[in-house]
């Protein structure tokens, strides 16, 4: 594993700086008829500002709505049932529309999956910029039509480009147009929920440089939702494992890389075959996620985890019944597991 | 070595623009002068971007296209000219999406019971206990259970597991297998990739296996072509494509795919960029324009196959020169 000591490590951010964001024992259901769906349960996150954070976990643990939750644009039945999100130390839950309006784009932005729909294909590019950037701040269309063209040309797209319709645009473009969108304003956060699934690799690599550059020229904090755990560990500061609704393990990318401690971690890192070295068959996760209107007692992870035996008497009871809590293992390390805690 | 399917200068055109009346049509080449074989109880992964006519190989050999030209040999007999119903039950396809593929008012059953009957595989009284078996055999275990559940009911993953086990209801010789794990969760993604290893195994079926995943492509097969642009610009072992690629299209995919043991690779791979669409190619090689170590032939002459290391070919003037050029 020396290897892994040799990469080039970030600098750990989060000593110096001061939180942007953190969200404290948020809890967001799903109100439906007759059962309540808990998408996310009591999740901590803090995201310090420029900080590259990633989240990762299947589709359905509960991501995306963690990402929706911060930027408020939860549509029902989904709502915030407690907790809190604190942006520069203010809570967000139960601002205002208006107060909500001039905090979007400005101080927190988002980037989507699927970016060939976010564009009006109605719209020339430019004036799409136009209209969002004078929805919020008092600015000419010549003005704001050559900040669009000085956006564009960050992001590696011609300026030209602001006089095109998003159909005239390859779709590696087209998420280049709405990261460099996302970007307008000088937002402190920008939250991107698998900007780079639906693209190629050569192109998703392309976009990640970009984001990489736009970042140290720009400073901005970014919120990355991912199932492609091996992209974070290459791309994040730090990662946030989550798991049925619950941050289940959390630490520098570097850290997670090199000792991950949850087993569902360690599972999701044995779900991608290597590119170089032995080949070894793999068995990824048995089973599939929860339903999170029945979710397993005790540890969520206990059914699919391959530690938990009936033969381990006293652990086992602790498994089924006792939900496990976030607990540090190392600096800035935190992992709820019932096996850590063992170890201890 | 006996071959399954083979595949000879398979070529698929598709016109294209024609919004004037009288401008001539325009022609995508979408695949261009394709050959190489599937043996039975071999992997064979079909590599490249979006748009570099992969899936239309797939679709080609599977006679959802007909080809503009080229042959497709299927057990000493010419596919395009053979009977179809025949071809198809030897020649299946699983697709990328399992949502799509299934029809969300029928049973499971009831899509493995069609196949089963429509070719006649079993006596009708065996149709339920062949089945279970074929639930069996692709995991989906109590099968009993699994067998009256409706698609909605299923996982993205067991669902993809219905389709095989569908394909698998003829008992084919070869699976085109297009794209069958992009969908699916990365935890459920291993499962597919050992449940094709096993058929392999099991079954000496010939698996063609489109994906633009390089890793699984590892894990999986032991042939590998990578394509760019309608053309197959190289192919061999799999290792030996990975470990030693000749083409700088593959080295170029081989540096994208994320891997944390490197960190955050920042050399510039975007400054070429301009993907060859393959709308009426002139000569020369088609990746001239992404190219790092293109010289000037590279933009008059088109690159052939060559055979530069043992079983390893590559379509490039600088990595593989054609030997007359060599005596220039």
């Amino acid at each position: 594993m020396t290897e892994m000591l040799d990469r080039p490590m970030r600098e750990a951010p989060g000593v110096q700086t001061e939180a942007l964001v953190e969200l404290r024992q948020l809890v967001v259901d799903y109100a439906i008829p007759g059962r309540r769906v808990r998408a996310v349960d009591h999740v901590d996150l803090t995201i310090h500002a420029g900080e590259i954070v990633g989240l990762a976990g299947e589709s359905g643990c509960g991501k995306t709505t963690t990402g929706n939750a911060i930027l408020q644009i939860l549509r029902e039945p989904a709502q915030v049932t407690s907790g809190q999100i604190l942006f520069q130390g203010e809570d967000l839950v139960g601002l205002s529309r208006e107060q909500l309006r001039r905090f979007r784009w400005r101080n927190v932005s988002m980037v989507f999956q699927s970016a060939m729909n976010s564009l009006n294909p109605v719209m020339r590019v430019g004036d799409q910029f136009v209209d969002m950037m004078q929805a919020h701040e008092r600015i000419s269309k010549r003005e704001a039509l050559q900040q669009a063209g000085e956006l564009l040309r960050m992001v590696g797209i011609d300026p030209e480009r602001t006089r095109s319709y998003s159909h005239e645009l390859s779709g590696g473009m087209r998420q280049r147009v709405i990261i460099a969108m996302a970007l307008a304003l000088k937002p402190e956060l920008v939250i991107m929920d698998e900007p780079t699934t639906a693209l190629d690799v050569v192109v998703q690599r392309e976009i990640l440089q970009q984001i990489d550059a736009l970042k140290r020229e720009l400073d901005f904090a970014v919120l990355f939702i991912t199932h492609d755990l091996s992209l974070l560990l290459e791309f994040a500061d730090r990662v946030a494992i989550m798991y049925a609704g619950e941050i289940v393990e959390s630490a520098p990318a570097a850290e997670l890389y090199r000792a991950p401690q949850h087993p569902y971690t360690v599972g999701l890192m044995g779900s991608f075959p290597p590119l170089t070295g032995p080949i070894e068959r793999m068995v990824g996760i048995p089973g599939s996620p929860p339903d999170l209107s029945d979710p397993p007692t005790g540890c969520r992870f206990h059914p699919r985890c391959p530690h938990c035996r009936p033969e381990d008497e006293p652990l086992y009871v602790r498994q089924v019944a006792d939900r496990p809590v976030l607990k540090p293992v190392g600096p800035d390390h935190l992992v709820a597991c019932h096996l850590v805690e063992d170890n201890q | 070595m006996t071959t399954a399917l083979e595949v000879n200068g398979l070529t698929k055109h598709f016109s294209t623009g024609g919004a004037r009346l009288f401008a001539g049509k325009r022609k995508v080449h979408a695949v261009d002068d394709v050959t190489f074989s599937l043996r039975p109880g071999t992997i064979t992964a079909l590599v490249g971007e979006s748009g570099s006519g992969k899936s239309t190989v797939a679709r080609v050999l599977a006679r959802l296209h007909d080809p503009t030209a080229g042959s497709i040999v299927f057990e000493g007999h010419d596919a395009t000219k053979s009977e179809i119903l025949r071809y198809r039950s030897q020649v299946q396809m699983i697709f990328q999406d399992p949502f799509g593929s299934l029809n969300p008012v029928k049973t499971v059953a009831h899509h493995i019971e069609r196949p089963l009957l429509i070719h006649k595989i079993v006596p009708r009284k065996q149709v339920g206990e062949r089945v279970h078996e074929l639930l069996k055999t692709v995991g989906l275990v109590p099968p009993e259970h699994i067998a009256r559940k409706y698609p909605h009911e299923l996982s993205g993953g067991q669902r993809q597991r219905v389709a095989i086990a569908r394909a698998l209801a003829v008992e084919p010789r070869v699976i085109l297998a297009d794209e069958p794990t992009s969908m699916l969760d990365v935890s459920i993604r291993i499962g597919i990739l050992n449940l094709m290893l096993a058929l392999k195994e099991d079954r000496e079926l010939a698996f063609l296996y489109v994906t633009h995943d390089l890793a699984s492509a590892r894990y999986v097969a032991d042939e590998m072509l990578v394509m760019y642009a309608g053309q197959i610009v190289e192919q061999g072992p799999t290792e030996e494509v990975l470990q030693n690629p000749l083409h700088p299209y593959t080295r170029l995919l081989l540096s994208s795919v994320p891997d944390p043991r490197a960190g955050l690779r920042l050399e510039d791979v975007s400054a070429r960029r301009s993907h060859h669409s393959g709308v009426d190619p002139v000569a020369g090689c088609r990746f001239v324009e992404r190219c790092p170590l293109a010289i000037s032939v590279c933009r008059e002459r088109t690159p052939e196959l060559v055979e530069a290391r043992p079983a390893q070919r590559a379509r490039c003037h600088v990595t593989a020169p054609a030997p007359e050029v060599l005596h220039v």
